[in-house]
Parts: structure tokens; C-alpha cells; sequence
């Protein structure tokens, strides 16, 4: 229940702070100042923002499908907030504690693509529907890629569970109540024999464990900013083509709903890169001889300082990936529909496999 | 009653009463949306027999594939320019009303003449019922007593992923 109330809270709040820093990035990358106006340097913008939204008439077009139209954003923002179930915040904190996790993760963050059909649909409205089209093509497509990589990290940490996951990825790799014992070496290849387990930091982070896993995030990170409809593959909500996209009918709050969705969304997928490939919770400074950067910069699973040291790492290093979000966002510019195909299935679901083949010959070596 | 028991008659209600509305309801559309209430709610009773990478099953393959599937076939294949779409028409009621009523009760006898208790595969299930995950003994069982299905259902649906590429490619080159 703490989980939930934190992450609802988190979700809110990075809402808040998100749009303000996007429009604050994108106005850096386009050489412009952005919101100045509200409190000091635009600060209060976004607050100022949602009051006006949440005043707003909650509008519904006489011929829509009343009922989907009303539903829809629900729907969507559910699927999405159901997934923040299973990321650990830190070593005690987790909403499910499920062994299924990253599974139950990709499958009820899918539930969303009904929701944008119901929306899409019920607006009765030609931008609306063609924007759920080629909002649920491109997630439907993308989540091929992703799952892969997804699936490299299973095969390398032989888990489901998030928390496990995390747990593997640093000194307290042995902390974690699981039968097996865990011992890292350097790159993850038993052969040289350099123990790493407590040096931990980022020498043991799921990328170094096993270096290929470093272009799995590449994929991952791709993928997973088409999953969020964000750019270079906002193609569903192109506002020079199609207004709005499948929410181009709504205003007031569930209008908000759907952006507390998009937004979620990316932060979902940071922290789910973050957990799975660059140590969840954990520090990302190594152990060195008597100089314990580790054990300072962490506490043990259980104490308090464990539990503020690793929501900081975790949420630190969410916040890194974002702004990368948010400068590839204002950076390149929008794909094509054959391009996003192209790329799809043609680079990134062949470059995927060939991951998940390399990392099974690669558990072989670290055992 | 327990707070697990709430949530248990939550879903069980959810279920019934979205299949019901699927049953009722004339708008193929609104009948495909409730879809999503039912699986959505039979999952969540599988997670409450303990199955659950089946629950995740039934979410991924129903609610991310089936229901997606026959949104799109429902939205792309209707005359929406006539108005007539959405919307089914129900015949051979009462053969049907008859069999279902028929089925139903045989399902009911069966199931409450049956001693569950006494099945000998119910007995073991219960004396492992500490373990935690039905993970790690599916995926045991696949790799080893059921290796050959596995591969049998994975070449098959390989095939049909092909056939169905193949079909598809032919469309665009006229």
C-alpha cells in the first residue's frame, strides 16, 4: 500500500516537474528561453497549467460513442499505473513482490492499446481514429524488439523478478532471500576468475555483466520511446498531420488523463531500462581496494539509509534517462511510417535475436 | 469475509457480468470491449489458484492478441458507410437458450457430484503449495517431458507466421 501511495505520489509529481523540464529542454535545444513568466524562471508554469485544466468543461461531442469515449482514458491510464505494481523502489520497497514480474510488467502495460482503440473509435472523429491506428501498429510492432531485449536480461539474471534483478546488480548481490548463491565476475566470464561480487558498483550493473547487454539497452531505449508515442515516432499524435492524434476530442481533466499517461509511460520504460540494464537501486561506484565507495554511497537491505540510498540511485538515474528522452525527443525528427517499419522489423527485431542468442552462449560462460 | 475474499467475488462478478453483457448486447463492438472485463477477470482468478504465469498467459495471448485481433477485424471489415454497422441480429434462440441451459446444468452436477479432494494429482498439488512461483516447473517441464509438443506447437506457429507473411506480401504486389 506505501508502494502504491509513493508511486502515485512520484507520478504526480514528476508530472509536474516533466512538462516544466521539457518545454525548458526543448526551448535550450532551440536555442529559445521557455515559460519565464510564472514564479521564478517559469517554475510555477505547469501548476498554473493544471489549474486552468482542471476549471476546463469536460466536452463530449454529441456524435460520439459516448460510453467509449467516457471509458477510454481510464482504461489507459490503469494499464499504465498498474505497471508501476512491480518496480522496486528500493531493496525493501516493492509494491508485488510477483516472480513473474517483468512478464506481468510487457503484458499489462499492453492493455493500453485497447484503450487507445476505445478512444480512437468513440471520438468518431477521422484524426482520431487514424491517430489509435498507427498508435497501436507501431506499439504492437515495437514491443517485438523490446520483449527481446528484455529477454536477453532474463537469460543472463535467470529471473523474472524485478527485485531479484536489482539485487544481482551490486554488493548485496547475496542479500536477497533466494536459494541460489550469486558470485560476479568481471564482463561475467568465470574463465579469469576476477571476483567482483563485492566490489560491486557499476563493474557489476547489467551492462558490464555482460557487455552486449550495453546494445540491448540501445534496442530497449528505442523501442521503448516508440512505445511512449514520443519522437522520432510520434507519428499517432503528429501535430502537423493529424491535430492531436486519438485524443484529439478531449479536454479538461480526461485530457489530463491522457497526458498523466504519456508521461507515465516514459517513466515507466526509464525505470524499467534503469532497473533491468544500468543497476536499479544500485550504487554506480565500484568498491576499490580499502577505498569502499560502494558501502558508503549504499546502505544494507533493510536499514533506513538502505532504503533512501537506493530510491536516490534509482531515481537519479531514471531522471538521466528522461532528459535523454527529452533531447532525443527536440533532436531528431519525426519517421516515417515505411521507416518505422523499416527499422522495426528489418534492424532492430534481427539485431534483437541475434542478442538473445549471444547472451545464452554468454550465461554459459559465467557459471 | 476476508479482504482477498472481496477482491476474489470483485473479479468473479466482474467476469460474469461482462460475459453476460457480451451475451446481451446487439453491438458487436461494445460486445469485443467487455471482452476485456472477461479475460481481464479470468486471469485474476487464476492468479487466485495460484497459476500464475498462466495469468500472464491469458493477459498476453486474450487481451494483448485475441481482443486486438477482433477490434481491428470488427473495425476495418464493417459497412460503416450504410449504418448498419455494429450491430448482429440473434437467431435459433431457442436452440440455443436450450443447449447452453443443457450444458450449464450437466457442468453443475458434474461439478458438485465430483470429490475433488480425493484426486490424487489435487493431493500433490496441495503438498507443494509452499512453493511460491509455477515458473521455474513449467519452464523444467517444457525443456524435458514435454520438449516434443514444444517444438511440435513452435514449428507450427512458425509456419503459420510464414504462411501468413507470404499472403500478405502478395496483397501489396498487385
Amino acid at each position: 500500500m506505501l508502494a502504491f501511495i509513493l508511486f502515485l505520489g512520484l507520478l504526480l509529481l514528476y508530472v509536474v516537474i516533466a512538462v516544466y523540464a521539457e518545454r525548458k529542454v526543448s526551448a535550450f535545444v532551440q536555442d529559445r528561453i521557455g515559460p519565464t513568466e510564472v514564479g521564478y524562471k517559469g517554475l510555477g508554469q505547469t501548476v498554473a497549467d493544471l489549474l486552468k485544466l482542471i476549471q476546463k468543461e469536460d466536452i463530449v461531442p454529441s456524435a460520439a460513442d459516448k460510453k467509449l469515449f467516457l471509458i477510454a482514458p481510464i482504461v489507459i491510464f490503469t494499464s499504465i499505473f498498474a505497471g508501476f505494481a512491480v518496480l522496486p523502489l528500493s531493496p525493501d520497497l516493492v509494491g508485488s513482490k510477483v516472480s513473474v514480474g517483468v512478464l506481468y510488467l510487457i503484458t499489462i502495460i499492453s492493455m493500453d492499446v485497447i484503450g487507445l482503440i476505445m478512444a480512437g473509435w468513440g471520438s468518431n472523429n477521422k484524426f482520431s481514429l487514424y491517430g489509435a491506428v498507427r498508435s497501436v501498429s507501431q506499439i504492437l510492432s515495437y514491443e517485438i524488439p523490446l520483449t527481446l531485449s528484455i529477454l536477453c536480461v532474463v537469460m543472463i539474471s535467470q529471473t523474472l523478478d524485478l527485485q531479484e534483478i536489482s539485487f544481482q546488480q551490486g554488493i548485496w548481490a547475496n542479500h536477497y532471500e533466494s536459494e541460489n548463491s550469486i558470485t560476479n565476475y568481471l564482463f561475467g566470464i568465470k574463465y579469469f576468475g576476477i571476483d567482483i561480487t563485492q566490489a560491486g558498483g557499476i563493474l557489476s550493473w547489467n551492462i558490464f555483466r555482460m557487455p552486449l547487454l550495453f546494445f540491448a539497452y540501445i534496442i530497449f531505449f528505442i523501442a521503448s520511446l516508440a512505445e511512449s508515442n514520443r519522437a522520432p515516432f510520434d507519428i499517432p499524435e503528429a501535430e502537423s498531420e493529424l491535430v492531436a492524434g486519438y485524443h484529439t476530442e478531449y479536454s479538461g481533466f480526461r485530457w489530463a488523463l491522457f497526458m498523466l499517461a504519456e508521461y507515465g509511460m516514459m517513466l515507466l520504460v526509464a525505470f524499467l531500462g534503469v532497473i533491468l540494464f544500468l543497476g536499479g537501486w544500485n550504487t554506480p561506484f565500484p568498491n576499490i581496494g580499502e577505498v569502499k565507495l560502494a558501502a558508503w554511497t549504499s546502505g544494507a537491505p533493510g536499514t533506513i539509509a538502505g532504503n533512501l540510498w537506493g530510491a536516490f540511485w534509482l531515481i537519479g538515474k531514471t531522471i538521466l534517462v528522461i532528459f535523454l528522452q527529452m533531447m532525443v525527443r527536440w533532436t531528431y525528427p519525426r519517421l516515417r511510417v515505411d521507416q518505422l517499419m523499416y527499422l522495426c522489423w528489418k534492424v532492430l527485431t534481427p539485431a534483437a535475436l541475434l542478442l538473445v542468442f549471444l547472451s545464452g552462449i554468454w550465461r554459459l560462460l559465467m557459471v | 469475509m476476508s479482504f482477498t475474499a472481496y477482491i476474489f467475488y470483485f473479479f468473479a462478478f466482474m467476469t460474469i457480468v461482462s460475459a453476460i453483457f457480451i451475451l446481451t448486447t446487439r453491438n458487436v463492438l461494445y460486445a469485443a470491449f467487455a471482452l476485456l472485463g472477461t479475460f481481464l477477470g479470468v486471469s485474476a482468478l487464476y492468479v487466485f489458484a495460484g497459476a500464475d504465469f498462466l495469468a500472464m498467459a491469458q493477459i498476453m495471448i486474450y487481451i494483448g492478441g485475441v481482443l486486438i485481433l477482433i477490434l481491428f477485424g470488427i473495425m476495418l471489415t464493417n459497412r460503416i458507410a450504410e449504418h448498419q454497422y455494429l450491430v448482429s441480429s440473434s437467431r435459433n434462440s431457442f436452440f440455443a437458450v436450450t443447449g447452453g441451459v443443457t450444458l450449464f446444468g450437466v457442468l453443475i452436477i458434474a461439478i458438485l457430484k465430483a470429490n475433488f479432494t480425493s484426486l490424487l494429482w489435487i493431493q500433490e498439488a496441495q503438498k507443494k503449495a509452499s512453493v511460491n512461483s509455477t515458473m521455474e516447473k513449467i519452464g523444467e517441464n517444457l525443456m524435458t517431458d514435454f520438449v516434443f509438443p514444444f517444438e511440435v506447437a513452435a514449428v507450427i506457429l512458425m509456419a503459420a507466421l510464414m504462411g501468413a507473411a507470404f499472403i500478405a506480401s502478395q496483397v501489396v504486389k498487385k
